[in-house]
């Protein structure tokens, strides 16, 4: 049964290898995102990006209990969702860049993110949309009788939209294979989610709908290892939807350019302090793993993600004729366009 | 050679597809109960609650669910029960069916139908009465349908379910009980007219209900002398260019006549893209004959106000026949 996750991590009896596979993980997630800000000062990033870097725990926590054949929609804050489901980070660096060879050949850009080889279904530009989509891909899940799930992680101010009340609706009266994640970072945009949010918050709106929905401190990546492998073991053997919510902060601006002047400075310093991945780190030094080891896993990271980065300001524009491919068979711009 | 309404005809189609197809299936609101026209009726024998499936008063959910769903390997046909409702999904249909494939550059394809009736149908008023297909002819990625006749709504909803594309499928209410002769079991081609009565002296374009105003038109001026020709797009988008511009360079007079509301409606694209194209070849202005700017009205005789008819497509007619 899930470990008391008040317990601190050094407590709790640890599966190393799985928590260093998991801080690696993190890291190339936030060398990742660093390389992207990189991008975006340097103006090859022309796009909003919406950079996960203090969440990153969640798209660890949630990824690495899912299978590749396993479903993740996303939402525009995905790129730590989209590499921790498996997505090939040399593509996606390209994508943000909007190069030929980008995950979507340059036309989706960060918010489009996607790699269907992985049961990645995109991240999505509309706040909640991956809601719906989710639901979607677990009836098709059920009426195919595949044992997959298909999971939704989405942020706390999308529970305000539609969705959120339909999705979590259709979920649980098909009673379909489906896990949705909240990722409650306290702010949706510039706004503290509180102030347009009534009630008691995302896990109790999911339990009236009569979702096992469980409250798991998201920095805490053992605890929600654990709390997600629980739920998706209990919703795998056709125990109906479940709804996790997960606490965490975001550690940046809400997209790249975003000067953040909403937060206290006291508040984002003290929130440094409970990044997900220095925790883990402790848990980890205090289970005796070796400081040189967990260095390697950052410079080994960085190392990677500074290649990925160098690989995506070489790679070309996509061809023109891009645009006007992929968009229906019939009535095909390609060859009437007007 | 069988005759059949309307609305048996689509249900006939959705039985074969989901013979043919055991990926198919049907998800809206009182499907188990036939379907608010009954246009499913006896399908819920044939077919379990798992292929012809209930939904909760949940229209983007229906739509949305049905997007994840034809993102993961099966093919939703969409009920949204009346068009105006289908407004409540709009971003599910525009934002995500429309844009998937485009925006995930090609991984994937997004096989739904969503069927919309539209339509007046006698005093159903302002919210249960309008005819947006036009809306859905500016969206990259949708393909838009609206079939007048038995015959069609069984060949294009077959060709749709079996596209791979989002289909926009407009089945006109007034039409359900239509009867007509069926007399193919395949499917018909998405973006063809059809010629349903060939003329030389002006052509007729239109789609949906007002197709058999259109027709009710050309039988009164060929009764005084006139040769008309009369075009069912049938497809709105992709419309079937090459064949209306035949048929005007060969009658050098047109009328887009459609119940919609004219400004901004489907007959603004026609025409200007007639004019534009043939300009050498007309012998009179393009003309289009759609609804005034006005919400649809309750009381027969205010809800008549704002209809396309006959008298009205056969009076345009004749004054361009002048010119
Ligand atoms: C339907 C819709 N409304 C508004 C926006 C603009 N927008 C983008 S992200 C965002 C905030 C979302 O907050 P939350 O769901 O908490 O996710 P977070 O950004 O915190 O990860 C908003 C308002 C949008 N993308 N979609
Ligand atoms: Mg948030």
């Amino acid at each position: 049964m899930t470990a008391d996750p008040r317990a601190p991590a050094a407590a709790r009896n640890l599966d190393l290898d799985r928590l260093l596979a998991h801080h690696k993980l993190m890291w190339r997630i936030r060398a990742f995102e660093e390389a992207a800000l990189r991008a975006n000062t340097e103006k090859l990033v022309l796009g909003a990006i919406h950079p996960s870097i203090g969440q990153e725990g969640i798209a660890v926590g949630v990824c690495s209990n899912l299978r590749t054949d396993d479903i993740l929609a996303s939402t525009h804050r995905g790129h730590g969702h989209t590499l921790a489901k498996g997505a090939n980070p040399t593509a996606m660096m390209r994508e943000l860049l909007g190069r030929e060879g980008g995950t979507s050949h340059g036309k989706g850009g960060s918010m489009h993110i996607a790699d269907f080889s992985v049961g990645m279904l995109g991240a999505n530009g509309v706040v909640a949309a991956n809601i719906h989509i989710t639901a979607g891909a677990a009836h098709a899940i059920k009426l195919r009788g595949e044992d997959r799930v298909a999971c939704s992680i989405f942020g706390d101010g999308a529970i305000n939209r539609g969705p959120f009340l339909e999705g979590l609706n259709w979920a649980k009266v098909f009673e379909l294979p489906a896990l949705f994640v909240c990722e409650d970072n306290g702010y949706a945009s510039t706004t503290r989610t509180a102030d347009m949010t009534a009630g008691k918050g995302p896990a109790a709106r999911a339990e009236a709908i009569g979702l096992p929905a469980m409250e798991v401190d998201g920095n805490d990546v053992v605890a929600l290892d654990e709390a997600v492998r629980d739920a998706v073991a209990a919703i795998r053997a056709g125990g109906g939807p479940r709804f996790i919510n997960a606490k965490t902060y975001r550690l940046t601006g809400h997209t790249a350019a975003d000067p953040d002047g909403y937060r206290a400075r006291d508040d984002v310093a003290a929130a440094w302090k409970r990044c997900p991945i220095t925790r883990l780190a402790q848990a980890l030094a205090d289970a005796g793993v070796r400081g040189d080891q967990l260095a390697a896993h950052e410079r080994d990271a960085i190392e990677e993600m500074d290649a990925v980065y160098d690989d995506a300001k070489a790679a070309p524009w996509p061809p023109l004729d891009r645009a006007f491919a992929d968009v229906q068979d019939i009535g095909d711009p390609r060859k009437d366009a007007y | 050679m069988v005759t059949m309404t309307y609305g048996e005809a689509a249900k006939n189609a959705l039985h074969e597809e989901m013979q043919r197809d055991p990926t198919v299936w049907a998800l809206g609101e009182d499907l188990r109960r036939g379907g608010v026209f009954g246009q499913y009726k006896g399908l819920p024998e044939l077919y379990g609650p798992d292929r012809i499936s209930d939904a909760p008063i949940s229209e983007a959910a229906i739509m949305g669910v049905a997007v994840g769903a034809a993102l993961s390997g099966t093919r939703p046909v969409v009920e949204m029960r009346f068009a105006d409702f289908a407004l409540c999904a709009v971003d599910e249909l525009v934002n995500q069916a429309a844009k998937a494939r485009y925006m995930f550059g090609g991984q994937a394809k997004v096989p739904i139908v969503v069927r919309e009736p539209m339509g007046m149908w006698r005093s159903s008023a302002a919210q249960h009465s309008q005819s947006l297909e036009s809306w859905y002819t500016h969206i990259p990625g949708l393909v838009v349908v609206c079939p007048s006749s038995p015959v069609d709504n069984y060949g294009l909803l077959k060709s749709a379910i079996r596209c791979d594309d989002p289909v926009v499928y407009m089945e006109h209410k007034n039409l359900w009980a239509l009867e007509g002769e069926v007399d193919n079991n395949d499917p018909l081609p998405l973006g063809r007219c059809r010629f349903l009565r060939k003329g030389e002296d002006i052509t007729l374009v239109s789609w949906s209900a007002t197709v058999h105003e259109a027709m009710a038109a050309a039988e009164t001026l060929t009764g005084e002398g006139a040769s008309v020709e009369v075009i069912d797009l049938r497809t709105l988008w992709p419309w079937d260019k090459e064949r209306v511009f035949d048929s005007v360079k060969k009658t050098g007079r047109l009328i887009v006549a459609h119940e919609s509301v004219q400004a901004g409606g489907f007959g603004a694209e026609i025409a200007a893209t007639v004019s534009d194209v043939l300009f050498g070849d007309l012998k009179a202005p393009v003309k289009r004959l759609g609804a005034p700017r006005v919400p649809i009205a309750y009381a027969p005789p205010l809800e008549d106000t704002v209809r396309v008819t006959a008298v009205m497509i056969a009076e345009c007619a004749r004054a361009l026949m002048k010119e």
